[in-house]
């Protein structure tokens, strides 16, 4: 059952190459993302046994993450499909820059992201680190040619960031691994460990300063792929030249990836005793990511970049919600969920903007609402959800992190934390008002547009607005397990 | 067998300052595919007690793939891009050397105050290989061509899996080749970039890939 989830969209990435046809690829795409969430579904309703030493099942933690990639990835594939019949064929000229390019071929592009599914289900299912690291590699290698679609200068720049940097900051996090092998062996170097229930139940069994060294290899590496500062440096650049239907996957799924990594290995210092080191940590990066990213968004230019470090804000959030514990670490769990839902909802949006105004700048992009009456209004809606606001579900899921954040003794991480929410707040809005509402740059007539590149996005904004009235008594269920498994407790 | 491995350490560390100080991009393709080779023979020589036909999989199949099938791809990138030597580094060979000389140093200081819960098989083992590690870093950072970062990608991949050979035994085979797939795969797809990075740019300097980055405030 679990390995149907990693093979199926594999298998269809193949297919993807082969098939000529465009339209029946786009297809392939569309029934492959409906299997998949089909299929987890059927794992959320009946959670598979997973056998004690098994390398891959999915426990509560996986389960969780593994349905908001497969969830971002059906809304994803219906956006897709329709806006790779927007794409213009031969060449074409990027208004921003100038630049003339060519697509990549389509077939390579979906069976990339098909491939990029597949791997993303396997970090979900991974119960033992080395194949966790295996896989998070693996999405690295998988998303590097969706973001050189646009075979342009700066999409390649950005590529090449992605890929030496993420690389780089990964590879830190395989020698975070080899000295959790040290810390869990016996005396004499034999039976260590990778798997994670194992290393947990160990606990306190474990060598302390191997351990310590092991996490913080470990939040450098993964971090650096999550977008934490000061490693974020290469994913303003990578989320904003992807395509927007990459560029939700990335914001939405892929980081959410990087933090299952390093929630894991949180668990295993939590269970030692050292979930104060861990926990420390995390909350010194969470906050140092939330305040640089405030800042960023202070004085936004470019709405695609905006998005990103947005994204990078809330994985700063995430960080922190861990890093705090008891029922933040739930809080994160919950953000998690809802910030995939808008942030790629957000993004979709986003690409309805560049296609019809052909360009990334927001001050050359005005009356949204009345040239897009659909997409200019979601993207109003957007800006309540992303900042956090009632009555979306993002409201609910900060409150918890800030509450544990205001918690006596500790008063100042949420000031701190506070005041950068109220900072990108402020920024954001400036920019989504003028795009949405502000005076239009020449006097384009309102466009129909198609369903399939609204609903998407609808969707996915429904899903955070209610959340925030109701959360269903399954999901409830599994965030309060997934919390207790990592470590953390419960509202 | 431990003055083998030894000898294969030491060899590690002096492959690493050539690298630091060779500015014909062929030659330092040549000696980062004899680091490869050599780390081949580790986890024979590292494992003292028998050869496991896991090691020899693993042995075997590092050999090929960073002695063999990596320069190969570097000498297509290199071919086809017209890059003979790495002009004007960031940080200069004779420079690049001295602060060699120094995380060695470092690396020796470090490796002896290491408390390893068990003896290393070899006591030059830890230094040598955070010396490699640090030596892939340092070709990333204090390089210009895109195919010079590859090779510290190489190297530093290198390093790490020589620190793993030999602290652990622990890591599954299965894991282990599929380490090995991930950075073939890296290699690879790094491969294919520099060669679109030299068809938009004309060359492979990295340095000139800054566009991307926020407006002045």
């Amino acid at each position: 059952m679990t390995w149907t989830l990693v093979i199926l969209p594999l298998l269809a990435a193949v297919a993807a190459v082969l098939i000529r046809s465009d339209r029946r690829r786009r297809a392939l795409l569309v029934a492959t993302a409906a299997g998949h969430f089909a299929l987890t579904a059927i794992c959320w309703i009946v959670p598979p046994d997973v056998a004690p030493g098994a390398w891959v099942g999915l426990d509560a933690a996986g389960r969780l993450f593994l349905g908001i990639a497969s969830l971002l990835f059906l809304a994803t594939a219906v956006y897709a499909a329709h806006s790779l019949g927007r794409e213009a064929h031969g060449r074409q000229t990027e208004a921003d820059t100038g630049s003339v390019f060519v697509n990549a071929p389509e077939a390579v592009f979906t069976a990339c992201l098909l491939a990029f599914l597949s791997t993303m289900s396997l970090v979900a299912a991974s119960r033992h680190l080395g194949v966790l690291w295996v896989a998070v590699e693996a999405t690295t290698l998988a998303t590097a040619p969706l973001i050189y679609f646009h075979r342009q200068p700066s999409s390649l720049e950005a590529t090449w960031k992605y890929l030496l940097v993420c690389s780089v900051g990964i590879a830190l996090a395989l020698l975070g691994n080899f000295l959790l092998v040290v810390a869990s062996a016996a005396a004499d170097g034999s039976d260590g460990t990778l798997l994670v229930t194992e290393l947990v139940a160990r606990g306190a069994d474990l060598r302390a300063p191997w351990l310590k060294a092991a996490f913080a290899l470990l939040l450098v590496g993964y971090g650096t792929k999550m977008g934490l500062v000061p490693m974020h440096t290469w994913l303003p650049d990578a989320h904003s030249e992807a395509p927007s239907p990459v560029s939700a996957l990335l914001s939405g799924a892929l980081l959410n990836c990087a933090f299952l990594g390093i929630l894991r290995a949180h668990s295993i210092c939590a269970a030692a005793g050292l979930g104060d080191f861990s926990g420390g940590l995390l909350v010194a990066f969470g906050l140092a990511t939330v305040a640089v990213a405030a800042a960023f968004l202070a004085n936004a230019a470019d709405y695609k970049r905006m998005l990103a470090y947005s994204s990078i804000e809330h994985m700063g959030l995430l960080a922190l919600g861990a890093g705090l514990g008891g029922a933040a670490l739930y809080g994160a769990l919950l953000h998690a969920v809802n910030h995939s839902a808008v942030k790629a909802g957000l993004f979709l949006l986003a690409g309805n903007f560049l296609a019809a105004y052909r360009t990334k700048t927001i001050a050359r992009v005005g009356g949204g609402i009345r040239r897009l009456p659909a997409s200019g209004l979601l993207w109003l809606a957007g800006l309540f959800a992303i900042a956090g606001s009632p009555p979306f579900g993002t409201f609910a899921s900060e409150f918890t992190i800030l509450k544990e954040a205001f918690a006596p003794g500790r008063t100042a991480v949420g000031v701190v934390a506070l005041a950068a929410l109220a900072i990108a707040f402020a920024g954001m809005s400036k920019a989504f008002l003028g795009m949405a509402l502000g005076r239009s740059p020449g006097d384009a007539p309102a466009e129909r547009e198609a369903a399939a590149s609204v609903w998407p996005a609808l969707a996915l904004l429904a899903v955070s607005l209610v959340l925030g009235f109701w959360i269903p008594s399954g999901l409830q269920a599994g965030l309060e397990h997934a919390a207790r498994l990592l470590g953390g407790g419960t509202p | 067998m431990n003055n083998a491995l030894d000898m294969l350490l030491v060899f590690l560390v002096l492959t690493d300052l050539v690298l630091l100080g060779s500015s014909r991009l062929r030659n330092a393709i040549r000696i980062a595919a004899l680091q490869g080779l050599m780390l081949g023979l580790l986890p024979l020589l590292a494992h003292g007690h028998g050869f496991g036909w896991s090691a020899v999989l693993l042995g075997a199949g590092s050999a090929l793939l960073k002695g063999f099938v990596f320069p190969s791809l570097l000498n297509r990138a290199l071919r086809e891009t017209n890059a003979r030597r790495e002009i004007e580094p960031l940080v200069g060979y004779v420079a690049s050397l001295l602060i060699g000389m120094g995380a060695l140093a470092l690396s020796f200081g470090f490796g002896a105050r290491l408390p390893l819960p068990w003896p290393a098989p070899s006591q030059w083992l830890v230094p040598a290989g955070l010396f490699t590690v640090w030596t892939g870093l340092f070709l990333i950072v204090a390089r210009r061509k895109a195919i010079t970062q590859v090779l510290g990608y190489v190297v530093l991949e290198n390093g790490i899996f020589a620190l793993g050979m030999v602290l652990v035994e622990a890591m599954p085979l299965l894991v282990e080749l599929g380490v090995l797939l991930d950075v073939f795969v890296a290699v690879f797809v790094m491969g294919i970039i520099v060669f679109h990075i030299n068809r938009e740019f004309d060359h492979i300097d990295v340095d000139q890939l800054r566009a991307l980055k926020e407006p002045a405030p």
